[in-house]
């Protein structure tokens, strides 16, 4: 009970608090601020009122003495969706923080993912953003580490689950689902034989923190607590690059496919035995 | 079909690479006396995994591209991939969800970008349909991307039926909105506005590649290998229609 009064929420904040509370104290410098009012040059046209930061957040500052720029996207904006002006944002920050560090600058990158991937009514400027991001975190994650944290509540979905998978490391909590297709198209596109997406449970079951981290595919399960999450963050920014990145092991994951019997449709444990054995 | 119409057409005599899933097709062949390696998704109708046999990028092809690539990349020429790209959705299903596709996505996406950053050409051929993750992980890392000129020729973030249901709008108003917001349209026309193509080219007979538009591609092909100038994406910047894009970066670097 004293532990639960002593948490401070992590997924209540927005992305603004969600940088500020992860950098040093003092040192939250924010790059194209809301005042400048960078806003998309698409979303009014349809109707659809535009937002001063566009939904994304990016600053800088450092965390336990290291340069760090962090990119937060705030969920409550468009479900987290990532247009063109939001987009370059996170990509462009990437870039000049690969950028820097050819110049002999360490600067490392924190993505704080709440997103439903890409912008529909920017598609295919959300979707070019995106890859651009891709292309950014393999670039940057060569020389330093770029850790993505998928708290909570709106998830990680659509091509930034794909961003989230080339992370050097990922962070979620139990309030996080990862996954690349949302439970709506799924259910649209494949029928709800094969998806209900009104079936809370069996979505979390699948999907959820939890889940992802007893599967191996997130390398850190944490409460939804700022200091926790602070601490897990500084420890896999004073660990390096990882020796092995997920996201190059398809001969493991390929083998482990090989094993699984498709026809009948799975369940979670069976996808914890399969991908990890040992810890499940 | 297209895609291995032009996987056939382009890599005639070339050596098939085995030890992949049915649904690729990969093979080292010579375009202008030069070695280079070319990739396709395919149908297969005998998958696996139900949600992929129509050519969809799922579980085996995420992680089975990125072999393919790892393949290339290992073998040190830094010779030039050739992505053929006509890949109709990422594959939607609950095995899919519950087993990572994303993950398998992602280590395409990541090796297509490293043997971009090792110094391959990566270049992307639109022949179909270029949709939304599948298009994340087979193409959209490429150096340069080239398109057919052609109806069904399409980039796009998701299909229209599930694209009306997420923005709550029917599919009329979506194709009403997409006629005037270049972004949001389905042809090839409108996404070449955005300035993400390097090229666009128009065949005889796309489904049936004849002899004159297989040498015309090859042709293209060849220029945009050439042409490749950097290991990044920035040839991608510039047009009118994606001005943000620049002014963005021009905002971040002068803030820094």
């Amino acid at each position: 009970m004293t532990d639960l009064l002593s948490r401070h929420s992590f997924v209540e904040l927005g992305a603004r608090q969600r940088a500020r509370a992860l950098l040093d104290s003092g040192t939250f410098r924010e790059l194209i601020d809301p005042f400048q009012r960078v806003m998309s040059p698409w979303l009014s046209r349809q109707g659809v009122v535009p937002q001063a930061d566009d939904g994304v957040v990016i600053a800088k500052g450092s965390i336990a003495g290291l340069p760090v720029v962090i990119a937060a996207i705030e969920g409550n904006f468009q479900g987290g969706s990532l247009g063109e002006v939001g987009g370059a944002k996170i990509a462009g920050a990437l870039e000049l923080a690969a950028e820097d560090n050819r110049k002999g600058i360490e600067t490392r990158a924190v993505l704080l993912l709440e997103t439903g991937g890409v912008r529909l009514q920017e598609a295919n400027l959300g979707l070019a953003a995106i890859a651009d991001i891709h292309a950014a975190i393999v670039d940057l994650r060569q020389y330093r580490p770029v850790i993505g944290v998928v708290a909570g509540s709106v998830g990680c979905f659509g091509g930034m689950s794909i961003a989230a998978g080339l992370c050097s490391y990922l962070v979620v909590t139990r309030e996080a689902r990862l996954g690349l297709n949302g439970p709506q198209v799924i259910e649209q596109e494949a029928g709800l034989e094969e998806y209900d997406s009104r079936d809370r449970p069996f979505i979390w079951s699948l999907t959820g923190g939890e889940q992802r981290f007893n599967s191996g595919l997130a390398d850190r399960y944490v409460a939804d607590d700022v200091a926790q999450l602070q601490q897990t963050v500084t420890a896999l920014l004073q660990q390096g690059v990882p020796a092995q990145q997920r996201s190059r092991q398809a001969e493991h994951y390929l083998a482990r496919l090989n094993e699984l019997d498709a026809s009948p449709h799975i369940d979670a444990a069976t996808v914890r035995a399969l991908y990890q054995g040992e810890r499940s | 079909m297209r895609g291995l119409q032009w996987f056939n057409a382009l890599s005639a005599g070339a050596a098939a690479v085995a030890g992949l899933p049915a649904s690729l097709k990969v093979a080292d062949g010579m375009l202008g006396g030069q070695p280079v390696r070319f990739i396709a998704v395919v149908t297969d109708p005998d998958n696996r995994f139900p949600r992929a046999r129509t050519g969809e990028v799922g579980l085996l092809e995420g992680w089975g591209l990125a072999k393919a690539v790892d393949d290339a990349i290992a073998r040190g020429d830094q010779r030039p991939i050739i992505a053929i790209v006509d890949v109709p959705s990422q594959a939607y299903g609950r095995r899919e969800e519950a087993l990572g596709i994303h993950q398998a996505l992602a280590a395409a996406a990541d090796s297509y970008a490293r043997a971009r950053l090792a110094g391959h050409p990566v270049i992307a051929l639109l022949v179909g349909k270029a949709m939304s993750g599948a298009f994340l992980a087979h193409g959209y890392q490429a150096n340069r991307l080239i398109a057919l000129r052609d109806p069904g020729v399409m980039v796009h973030a998701m299909g229209k039926a599930s694209a009306a249901r997420v923005t709550l709008r029917s599919v009329e108003e979506l194709e009403a909105l997409a006629a005037s917001v270049p972004p949001m349209a389905y042809d090839i026309e409108s996404f070449a506005s955005l300035g993400l193509l390097w090229e666009t080219l128009s065949v005889s007979q796309i489904e049936q590649p004849t002899a004159d538009d297989v040498a015309r591609v090859g042709d293209c092909l060849l220029k945009a290998i050439r042409d490749v100038d950097g290991r990044d994406l920035s040839g991608r910047l510039g047009a009118s229609n994606r001005a943000a894009s620049s002014h963005v970066r021009q905002l971040l670097r002068e803030q820094w």
